[in-house]
């Protein structure tokens, strides 16, 4: 009995010291050592936690760097893949907007027929300004058909094989397009040259043109239809000794982007050369 | 039978002509790659087709162009007889024959497209040609001419080995 007395006390009494301590505690008693004991307390433990993630970093780092290494080699051949991807779709997006632009054209002019074709090369003289197309005499291409684009006169056919065909562009320094400008109806003469810069020839001293005059096709000559846009009038020099005014024109096409380009098939040029007038002795 | 190189060679260089080299351009003017090779293989030794490449790269270049057949014809041809003469005299410093033949070549060929064009008509004026094209053009044939006379010194030695001496 006493023995259980005795223990019943030895709890009771730890229980109170116990409950004391907490009581102490919560009421702020023992905050510096509460403190110290927190501190030390967390003090080791991030020790023993920095030893153990060294040691752990220590074993299992290689096999992570390696398959970390694995991973990004992966993920820089996706990426590889990916920017490869963009580019061949930007590039088609490109292609569509011409081909897109190309077919809006040919439903705004259903009177001619029409065969597009790539631009595969250039003249390789510096001095001429032809293309090389993909299309030829298997695709209905004859010499003389003019070429165009959306935005206006390329040139004409110039000669063809099979499966090709030369297109001699109208900033060719052997080019001449007769024209016309839309606002004035006066009809001139286009010339190439051999920078590719257009010039309008034969205009009349006593008309007045305009910068901004909009050059047309007169059909003049058979060569080409009539009213396919090439460009617009830039500046115009009138000198009074001399016969005629001259301007320069700014081309609608951009000849050095030129990829796709249409060719007009139903149009036949007309050869006036046994009309020419020839002198006889 | 190696000598038969020359067609797929000549070929190859009008193509990337064509395709590529016509289009990088400096100023109106860009480089002449067909005139650049005839000259390189003209000036390599032991070399003994030289006029037939020139006539090759002649009748490859005329299929293409614009140009009258006997402009880049003649032009390829008085390149070859400048590398000739010159690779006689100048075989020790065989990338300053190189230059110099390349920019007197290159010269004389577009005065030849020059004249031919003027012949036919077109209204070309010298100073603006001179200054625009070809000067543009001859610095442009300049810089191809170092790789492709590497090229061509490859290209030789595999069609016309070399016995080694003991």
């Amino acid at each position: 009995m006493k023995d259980l007395l005795s223990r019943s006390l030895q709890t009771t009494i730890i229980f109170l010291i116990v409950g004391g301590i907490l009581a102490l505690a919560l009421g702020g008693y023992f905050g510096s050592v509460s403190n110290w004991l927190t501190g030390l307390a967390v003090n080791a433990q991030s020790w023993f936690s920095s030893r153990y993630t060294a040691i752990q970093d220590l074993f299992a780092a290689p096999r992570d760097v390696a398959a970390l290494r694995q991973r990004v080699a992966e993920l820089e051949s996706q990426n590889a893949t990916l920017r490869a991807q963009i580019i061949e779709l930007s590039e088609r997006a490109s292609q569509v907007e011409t081909l897109s632009a190309l077919l809006d054209y040919a439903r705004a002019n259903p009177e001619s027929n029409y065969v597009a074709a790539d631009v595969i090369g250039r003249d390789p003289s510096p001095f001429l300004h032809y293309i090389i197309i993909n299309r030829g005499s298997n695709d209905g291409v004859l010499r003389g058909m003019p070429v165009v684009t959306d935005q206006g006169l390329v040139g004409r056919v110039d000669a063809v094989i099979a499966d090709a065909a030369r297109v001699q562009l109208i900033t060719d320094p052997l080019s001449v397009v007769n024209v016309r400008l839309k606002d004035t109806d006066v009809e001139a003469a286009l010339n190439g040259s051999v920078t590719g810069d257009l010039s309008l020839g034969f205009i009349p001293q006593d008309v007045t043109v305009e910068a901004g005059s909009l050059a047309l096709t007169s059909g003049l000559g058979g060569a080409y239809p009539t009213d396919l846009i090439i460009g617009q009038v830039t500046n115009v020099r009138k000198r009074e000794a001399e016969l005629f005014q001259q301007a320069s024109v700014q081309p609608a096409v951009d000849f050095s982007r030129l990829s796709i380009v249409l060719i007009i098939t139903n149009f036949r040029p007309v050869d006036i050369a046994p009309l020419v007038p020839t002198q006889t002795p | 039978m190696r000598q038969l190189i020359a067609f797929p060679a000549l070929a190859l260089a009008v193509i990337l002509q064509s395709a590529i080299v016509s289009r990088i351009t400096l100023l109106s003017g860009f480089a002449d790659l067909v005139l650049v090779v005839v000259v390189a293989w003209a000036l390599q030794e032991g070399v003994t087709s030289a006029w037939h490449w020139s006539v090759l790269a002649g009748i490859a270049t005329a299929s293409i162009s614009g140009l009258p057949w006997w402009a880049p014809l003649s032009g390829f041809l008085a390149a070859t007889l400048l590398a000739r003469f010159v690779q006689r005299r100048i075989w020790q410093a065989p990338l300053l024959a190189m230059f110099a033949v390349t920019f007197f070549a290159s010269m004389f060929s577009y005065f030849i497209s020059y004249a031919a064009l003027a012949l036919m008509g077109a209204s070309m004026p010298l100073t603006d040609s001179f200054t625009l094209v070809i000067l543009p053009s001859a610095l442009l044939n300049l810089l191809f001419s170092i790789p492709v006379f590497w090229l061509t010194r490859d290209l030789s030695r595999w069609v016309n080995p070399v016995e080694e001496e003991e």
